[in-house]
């Protein structure tokens, strides 16, 4: 099981890196989506994929799944959002301002 | 006062006031009370702290009574506890430039609500003992810093803070793999518990792949060698207080990462690490210097100076003797300092010109002699010129670099303080000393008013060079906890078999 999780996640990698590295605004936004969304499944991943009951307590059952990585994911996925919300609108302003979404026409430094 | 629970007081007191500072967000007057009385006591908790843990030990704070591996622990030792205070303090005076230098509007926009907001994470991040937790506190700094960097929301700056959040959002991503992998490597995230279970297990190889991950992630936010170029126009887009509170205190948080990770939880394979420390550092030594004497413009000196700074500090991690980390310790806390004062020195100066451009400027001496022989006293001090602040810290580093037989480093150290005095000297000659320049027509209350707090800071730094058997007891403690990282375990894990 872990094995081919390994090998989804290793896709959802190169599918975000390929994302990140183009010009468009909105493509890179998902790419980061995405690059989370792989981020959050290999922490479920090293928790190991093993069957046991639910991390409740009261669920009768010798064996629970590790309850550690999943709190750690519903942090990440909260902060993930957040910074996701923060950069979609951001991304809105500067399209209003700047009147582009290509970043290699918001190259350059007019300080400079 | 529970004086048991001092470790996050220098969190919780800016915290509480940040949370203040929102109710009333357009009210400059209560604004600037709050901010005052919220920086002022979070400085005074911090110091505080740093004499408790001189006369009594770390202290180390587990929340809900849990023991040290299975709760968050807060752990405030000598180092940490020294870059609390250092902090805190830039902070204070970067507040207090901010009251006449930032723009009503922005004032009006939870500007220092933000500024305590982002206090709080760089505090957060010196005194945790937990790896996600540095995680989460690395994103309230990360995220308080997004919204200076576009507070205002000009052309320049939201186009510059896009790119500074792809790059921050990329890193923070793979602080979250090497989290993970070391989670499963060792199953842990309290980094007392990991610095004892790495020692006991049989395959160092991929500990060390681990510890390049981390690295990486660190080195994003430090700006070292290869992965520097976000920096010089992120930071160069936002109005100078922000910019000074980003040069001073968040690449020293990713300096402080690395040194900790590499004395404390990476100790295994140091020949292979300390090697990669020691060629980025120099190789960022390099960047800084050919950008500080390539640029024409005020502001990037500044901010290529900045990389001279954080190579010059990884490559005294990378040596890893006693006198070395003593140097460090010592370097970071003045070099926090002398950045703030740069930047509030130049920010003066680009209000007095109107201009960012050293060919425009000159003349300024015989107009504004204060002002001018205070930046050449704050040059002096970066430069590292002996009854000033710069110069013992470098002097440590330089004898440990000999000490452990890497004198070609050493004497590049020595030959890169050459050339920040160069590069800042030019400043000097250009914009002081040569004819009449560019002149804005400047009202003199607003002049004095930010002259203040910067002819100030200056001051401390002299002071802290003058005075500097003052905080030696401090950086000693420090530099011997970074040596054996077991003290470090012991006093955390107390009571754990």
């Amino acid at each position: 099981m872990e094995t081919i999780m390994i090998i989804l996640i290793g896709v959802l990698v190169t599918v975000a890196t390929y994302f990140i590295l183009s010009k468009n605004v909105i493509r890179i936004i998902l790419g980061t989506a995405l690059l989370s969304h792989a981020v959050h499944m290999l922490i479920l991943t090293i928790g190991e994929v093993k069957k046991g009951e639910a991390p409740i307590l009261g669920t009768d059952g010798s064996t629970y799944t590790d309850a550690l990585p999943q709190a750690l994911i519903l942090t990440a996925i909260v902060i993930g959002f957040a910074v996701t919300a923060f950069v979609l609108v951001l991304a809105f302003r500067t399209y209003k301002t700047n009147g582009t979404d290509n970043l290699e026409e918001m190259r350059g430094d007019d300080y400079e | 006062m529970n004086s048991m629970n001092s470790a996050v007081f220098p969190i919780i007191v800016p915290l509480f006031f940040a949370i203040l500072l929102m109710f009333a967000p357009t009210q400059r007057v209560y604004q600037k009370i709050v901010a005052t009385i919220g920086i002022l006591s979070t400085l005074s908790m911090s110091v505080f702290v740093l004499q408790k843990v001189h006369t009594d030990g770390a202290q180390v704070v587990t929340f809900g009574s849990w023991q040290a591996p299975f709760g968050i622990t807060m752990v405030a030792d000598s180092i940490s506890t020294l870059f609390v205070t250092a902090a805190s303090l830039v902070t204070l005076f970067i507040i207090w430039y901010s009251f006449t230098a930032i723009d009503r509007e922005r004032e009006g926009n939870y500007y220092y609500a933000v500024v305590l907001l982002m206090l709080v994470g760089v505090n957060g991040a010196f005194t945790t003992g937990d790896l996600f937790n540095l995680f989460v506190f690395f994103e309230v700094f990360l995220m308080a810093s997004y919204l200076l960097s576009v507070l205002g929301g000009t052309k320049q700056q939201l186009k510059e803070s896009l790119k500074y959040m792809f790059i921050n959002v990329f890193a923070s991503a793979l602080f979250v793999i090497g989290v993970a992998m070391l989670y499963a490597v060792v199953g842990t995230l309290n980094m007392a518990d990991i610095s004892v279970r790495v020692t006991q297990l049989e395959q160092p190889a991929i500990v060390t792949a681990i510890s390049v991950v981390l690295f990486i992630v660190f080195a994003f936010k430090a700006a070292l060698f290869p992965f520097f170029f976000w920096l010089p126009s992120a930071y160069s887009a936002p109005p100078i207080p922000i910019m000074a509170l980003f040069g001073a205190l968040l690449t020293k948080v990713g300096v402080y990462s690395i040194l900790r990770t590499y004395t404390l939880l990476f100790p295994l394979d140091t020949t292979f690490t300390h090697t990669l420390l020691m060629i980025l550092g120099i190789a960022t030594m390099v960047v800084g210097c050919i950008g500080a004497l390539a640029s024409w413009n005020v502001v990037k000196i500044i901010i290529y100076n900045i990389f001279i700074a954080v190579g010059l500090l990884i490559y005294s991690i990378s040596l890893f003797n006693e006198e070395s980390f003593a140097g460090m310790l010592y370097y970071t806390v003045h070099d926090m300092l002398i950045k703030a004062a740069l930047f509030l020195l130049v920010g003066l100066l680009v209000y007095v010109t109107g201009t960012q451009q050293l060919r425009q400027m000159g003349g300024i001496l015989t107009r504004y002699p204060t002002f001018a022989w205070t930046f050449f006293i704050a040059i002096l001090c970066i430069a590292g010129i002996p009854p000033f602040s710069g110069f013992i810290g470098k002097m440590l580093i330089v004898k440990g670099g000999f000490a452990s037989g890497h004198i070609a480093g050493s004497i590049w150290v020595l030959f890169s303080s050459l050339i920040v005095l160069w590069s800042m000297i030019r400043i000097f000659i250009y914009a002081f000393w040569s004819k009449e320049g560019r002149f804005e027509t400047v009202p003199k209350p607003t002049y004095v008013k930010m002259l203040v707090p910067t002819v100030t800071l200056v001051a401390l730094c002299v002071a802290y060079g003058i005075f500097s058997s003052v905080v030696w007891p401090y950086v000693q403690d420090g530099a011997k906890l970074l040596m054996d990282p077991t003290l470090y375990s012991q006093f955390v894990l107390k009571g754990v078999k």
